[in-house]
This record gives C-alpha cells, sequence and structure tokens, in this order.
C-alpha cells in the first residue's frame, strides 16, 4: 500500500483538534507552550466543555492564549490570574475555569495571588509553566532559575548568596489544605506528554466535581533563552530540571 | 503476520522547523526538507515513508500541531 492510499480520512490516528484555531501560535520553534496549549484544547474537546470552559491568561510568552484556543478568556494583570478566576469562578459557579501561566507571572509576581487562592481551595485548575526563566522579556533570572544557571541578569550563573535559591512553588502548594491535587509534568517525550495530557484532564475534573483548587505544573523548555536548539533544551531539562524538580504527584486526594 | 504500516502529513506552513519530530520518531522517518516555508523555515517531511509505523510519536511532540498521522493494517 503506498503512501498516498494510506492517507486517507479512514485511516485518521491523530490530528489537530478543532478547538485549536487556525491562528499560527507565536510562540519560538519547539516551545513547550505549543504542547501544553494543545493539550488543553484536547482535553476541552474530548470533554465536551468548551462552551463552558473560562481561560485565564497571563502576563508573559503565553499572553496570546486567547487567540489559540477557541474557548472564552479573559485576560489578568500580571500576577492576577488566580484572582480573576477566583472572581470567575464565583460568579458562574458551573462553568470550569482555569489559569494558565508561567513562571514569572504565577511564582513571582502572583506569588501571593497564587497562594491565597490556594488556600482558599478556589475550584479552579491551574496550569504552571515553568522554564526557569523570563522568556518573554530576553531570558532573565526567574525565583525558579536553578543554581548556576545562566540567564541574562546572571551572566555568570545564579548565586544563592547574591539571588536566594530556585523556589519550588508546587512543593508549597500541595502543603495548603485547600488544594486537591498537585502534580508535575513535563511534555518533551510521548510519554510524558500522555501523562501530562492525563493530568490536565484529572484537573477539569476535580473543577468539574468542585473538589478544590488543582495544580498542574510543567517543566519546559524555553530553547531561545537557554540558548539551545530544541532537542539539546530537552536533554538539558532532563539533565538539570528534573533532579530540583522532580516529575510525579504531589498531592493526589 | 499483520503488518502496521503508516504515514505522516505535515502542514508545511504551520511548521516552524524545531525538528523535535525528528527526533521523537522511533524509526526516523522523518527529516527536515531542503525547502523553506513562507516564513523561511525548512520544515518536516517524510523521507523514509517505508518505515512510518503511525504511532504517532511526531504529533504528540508537535508543538505547533501541524502534524496530521494515518495508519492502517495490512493483513
Amino acid at each position: 500500500m503506498t503512501t498516498k492510499e494510506i492517507i486517507n480520512p479512514a485511516n485518521l490516528v491523530y490530528d489537530k483538534t478543532s478547538i485549536l484555531t487556525d491562528n499560527v501560535m507565536h510562540y519560538c520553534p519547539g516551545c513547550s507552550h505549543g504542547v501544553v496549549h494543545k493539550l488543553i484544547a484536547e482535553v476541552i474537546e474530548e470533554m465536551g466543555i468548551q462552551n463552558k470552559t473560562v481561560g485565564v491568561a497571563p502576563v508573559g510568552c503565553a499572553v496570546f492564549a486567547y487567540n489559540y484556543l477557541n474557548i472564552d478568556w479573559q485576560e489578568a494583570a500580571h500576577g492576577r490570574a488566580p484572582a480573576l478566576a477566583t472572581a470567575i469562578n464565583r460568579l458562574l459557579p458551573e462553568n470550569v475555569v482555569f489559569t494558565y501561566q508561567g513562571d514569572g507571572d504565577l511564582a513571582a509576581i502572583g506569588t501571593a495571588e497564587t497562594i491565597h487562592a490556594c488556600n482558599r481551595g478556589e475550584n479552579i485548575a491551574i496550569f504552571f509553566i515553568n522554564n526557569a526563566i523570563y522568556g518573554m522579556t530576553g531570558g532573565q533570572m526567574a525565583p525558579t532559575t536553578l543554581v548556576g544557571m545562566k540567564t541574562a541578569t546572571c551572566p555568570t550563573g545564579r548565586e544563592p548568596h547574591l539571588n536566594g535559591y530556585p523556589i519550588r512553588i508546587s512543593n508549597l502548594l500541595a502543603e495548603l489544605d485547600g488544594t486537591c491535587y498537585v502534580t508535575r509534568q513535563s511534555v518533551h517525550k510521548l510519554a510524558a506528554v500522555r501523562k501530562a495530557k492525563r493530568a490536565i484532564q484529572k484537573a477539569f475534573e476535580n473543577v468539574i466535581a468542585k473538589k478544590g483548587t488543582s495544580v498542574v505544573e510543567i517543566v519546559s523548555t524555553c530553547n531561545s533563552g537557554w540558548k539551545m536548539t530544541p532537542h539539546q533544551s530537552n536533554l538539558w531539562m532532563e539533565e538539570n530540571m528534573f533532579p530540583l524538580y522532580p516529575l510525579g504527584d504531589l498531592k493526589d486526594r | 503476520m499483520a503488518k502496521i504500516k503508516g504515514a505522516v502529513v505535515i502542514d508545511s506552513e504551520r511548521c516552524k522547523g524545531c525538528e523535535l519530530c525528528v527526533e521523537a520518531c522511533p524509526s526516523d522517518v522523518l527529516g527536515m526538507s531542503p525547502k523553506v516555508n513562507t516564513k523561511g523555515y525548512h520544515y518536516s517531511e517524510m523521507v523514509n515513508d517505508d518505515a512510518c509505523i503511525g504511532c504517532a510519536a511526531c504529533g504528540y511532540v508537535c508543538p505547533d500541531a501541524c502534524v496530521t498521522v494515518y495508519k492502517v493494517r495490512i493483513d
């Protein structure tokens, strides 16, 4: 059978979901954001919740997330996505509300909002993209930057006596009674993508079941900020990020 | 024995040439085209059609959702 004969709608096994719009994403080639957008879109399609899902977009690279997923969106001020999601969820309790935030948004300027939304057990899902750098503004040091990692604002590497230590925000959030599900995933390989998708689905299911706050951290790459190719970034992430940010469920109740 | 055969279609205009699909493919089916799309990126394409098993690993790791995968079972 030739390739042309195989290419037939009857044999389709994988395709772009219709929840993703036809807009080409503005992310750099190989950026993990694209995979996470796609997974969220796939889960929304499979669960049939397109009409009642409200996303809250952050400030950072994902600021234009509302251009790519065909659902309702709200754009939050920098770091305030969980506060806005709280309001949306309290006014529209039957809707499925999630925030999509990077490490600059969630772990730096929005730490207070994040911690208090989780502590109140707001019925929202938080998707946290942790790439250990400020991507949009040009690769500056983030709270999650690894010790010794070089960025634009710590060109000789992060030094703990000067810059402090990387913050494991998911471990911190797992300590709070308001969170029902905290997990750390990655999207660099087929198996990891499948696990991340299950985690995203579980977070949405928890919101529908009104169980509390679900946090899904995705350890990601920023190949432009890290100055590597996408494949090198994946290898670097496995070698350097996973020891500090180990993958797996931190809390599930 | 039944044989699984797959085929991959890349949306060459959406592709940004990150090569993650090339690295993800377990059968070395994909490669980068010498041609570029209108954005100037070399896009990925099937270079070894017969080896494709339709596992969709390329599709799952693609950040720009430009991969469509087909699969047939040949008895």
